[in-house]
């Protein structure tokens, strides 16, 4: 045991992104080792896509939207893609917490806390691959749109953007998923809580129907949820009918609160929980 | 540098109102072996922890490689190994990932980490099961990787908090021969355990704790003679002889007999030679044998002889229902 093991210099952009970009790809092979479970987290959003699309549709107008040649569920389709787009995004979070709340059942952990590695990389990995997911998720999402009739008709970059803004939405909730992840007792527990408070998060918004549909308190909440922001992003970004807006600042300059707020929740979360990952040991 | 593996001193660690360790003392020598025997709840796991940096102690203070576990964890954590109760693994990455995986994250070369990878795969046993999801091993198996995961670095000390429990006895004595070629190559080691036979056959020194607290250490051999050493037990055939036989063990032993019916036994030292002494004292005094034992105490009955409770053996391992274990 005299042998000098050699160590790597440290890397230009710090062992945390290093340290993460390795749990990050071990991460994304573990995926592919579960296709099922990549399967049904598409097979769902699709689902929602046509039963919008289909039992919903006809029956919620968008004020101010669409062609008078247009029938109201055709301008419907092309408003609620990008609804399920942040919904669907969203959602992820609810993978982080389960991913968090499994790593620390199983020991898995510990392991990593005896690591010299960095203090925020396993987060910063996981959080990472699951918004890298989103990306697959989106595309086959984007396809199942064009198959019922939503088009993209805003140019090409603004269409990128509009799929960046989605992936850092993604991103951003992970964290919080990853958050409650760790304070969960169990990997049941966590699997619950991850997706109960989604609900309300992606309901009160614009997602699925017009904000002047709502009463005027749940507006304001809505119209300060990052979820709407991002969605009228998209739909702006997109060229579809985005509705009449309430008089709210994000729902003016839904590109830059989005940014913002995405901004500050990683601030605050990544702070939170690699604080509480720092300390923490396996149950 | 001449200083101790690990050296802890006055370790407290509470968890709200509850005491989990209660003022340990402990040192692991370099290249020694040192077993942590205790029940469930005795305050193992929690020492370990402290140990490798996974939890800081609420008082005193512990160096390992000459490193303080609060102060500079950074380097405590590039010289150690754990091995956990729970299988520490990724079981939807093959072994070899596992190891390639654990090995990036010490920051080791990539070439080195996959020399290391293949030499442990090898020595481990685990060769053709390489590219297989951890998932489909079995529980030795699992364990074996858990084990080469944390020897990727070559600590030079390794942390084993019951390397051995929910194992078969097959896959038990596997996992012995394996520390004991680990400690053959100088790895020092603290291994936690509730299997006194464990302790008996992998530490040189064994401390013993119980509530959070040193109740006692030593070697094997100090602890079974901290409660009297050896024995020799007769059984003799004719009742109307037990004077002669009391008098024949009595010339052999280091203490009074003691008579119980046909039932004689003395205190004796000096090994297996006494029982051959025994035998030829009583065939000259003409006493009939119908059984003659040298009893050796088992750590059973040290551990029964210092706590007052027998050592709770054939429980599983403990699984606290938050973050905070207390074993």
């Amino acid at each position: 045991m005299t042998s000098v093991i050699p160590t790597r210099k440290r890397p230009l952009l710090g062992w945390n992104i290093t340290d993460g970009a390795a749990v990050s790809r071990y991460d994304l092979v573990q995926t592919l080792r579960v296709p099922e479970l990549m399967f049904f987290s598409i097979v769902q959003p699709i689902m929602f896509v046509l039963l919008f699309a289909y039992v919903f549709g006809g029956a919620i107008p968008i004020p101010g939207a669409g062609e008078p040649s247009e029938s109201s569920s055709e301008i419907y389709r092309n408003y609620l893609m990008p609804g399920i787009f942040g919904q669907t995004v969203a959602f992820a979070a609810a993978a982080s917490t389960v991913g968090m709340a499994e790593a620390m059942s199983t020991g898995l952990i510990d392991r990593f806390r005896s690591l010299p590695m960095a203090n925020g990389a396993v987060l910063i990995g996981r959080t990472f691959a699951d918004a890298t997911r989103q990306i697959l998720v989106l595309a086959v999402l984007s396809l199942t749109g064009l198959l019922v009739g939503w088009r993209i008709t805003g140019g090409f970059w603004n269409a990128v953007l509009a799929y960046l803004l989605l992936l850092l939405f993604a991103y951003t909730v992970s964290w919080i998923g990853a958050s409650i992840g760790l304070v969960m007792p169990n990997v049941e527990t966590a699997s619950t809580a991850g997706l109960v408070w989604l609900f309300p998060v992606t309901f009160i918004s614009n997602a699925f129907v017009p904000l002047s549909s709502l009463p005027t308190f749940l507006q304001a909440v809505a119209a300060f949820n990052p979820v709407s922001t991002v969605v009228l992003s998209a739909r702006e970004l997109f060229g579809n009918p985005t509705g009449i807006q309430p008089d709210y600042w994000p729902l003016q300059n839904p590109i830059l609160y989005t940014i913002i707020s995405c901004a500050v929740l990683i601030a605050v979360f990544s702070t939170i929980s690699i604080r509480k990952y720092s300390k923490t040991t396996s149950r | 540098m001449t200083q101790a593996a690990v050296i802890a001193e006055g370790l407290v660690k509470e968890f709200g109102s509850v005491k989990a360790l209660n003022g340990i003392d402990l040192t692991v020598e370099r290249g020694q072996v040192v077993g942590l025997l205790g029940p469930n709840g005795a305050g193992k796991t929690t020492a370990v922890r402290i140990l490798s940096t996974l939890l800081t102690p609420t008082a005193g203070r512990a160096m390992i490689a000459g490193y303080d576990v609060v102060k500079q964890p950074e380097q405590v954590r590039k010289a150690i190994g754990l091995t956990g109760q729970a299988a520490a693994v990724n079981e939807y990455l093959t072994g070899r990932e596992n190891l390639m995986m654990f090995g990036a994250l010490y920051h080791l070369p990539k070439t080195y980490v996959k020399e290391r990878t293949d030499y442990l795969l090898e020595s481990f046993e685990l060769t053709e099961a390489a590219n297989r999801p951890a998932k489909t091993y079995s529980g030795g198996m699992r364990r074996r990787l858990d084990l080469a995961s944390s020897l990727i670095a070559q600590p030079s000390i390794l942390f084993l908090d019951e390397p051995t429990t929910g194992l078969d006895p097959r896959s038990r004595l596997g996992m012995w021969d394996v520390i004991n070629d680990l400690v053959a190559n100088g790895t020092t080691v603290l291994l936690t355990t509730q299997y006194l036979e464990e302790a008996d056959q992998l530490a040189q020194q064994i401390v013993v704790i119980d509530h959070g607290l040193v109740i006692a250490k030593g070697t094997a051999e100090e602890l079974k003679d901290q409660i009297g050493g050896d024995r020799i037990e007769i059984s003799i055939v004719d009742p109307s002889r037990v004077n002669e036989a009391v008098d024949a063990i009595r010339a052999v032993a280091s203490g009074e007999p003691l008579v119980e019916e046909l039932k004689i036994s003395a205190p004796v030292s000096g090994g297996s030679t006494v029982l051959v002494e025994a035998v030829r004292a009583l065939d000259s005094q003409g006493v009939e044998v119908s059984d003659l034992v040298l009893r050796r105490p088992t750590l059973d009955d040290v551990f029964l002889h210092l706590t007052g409770h027998v050592a709770e053996e054939d429980k599983p391992a403990e699984k606290p229902k938050r973050g905070r274990s207390r074993s």
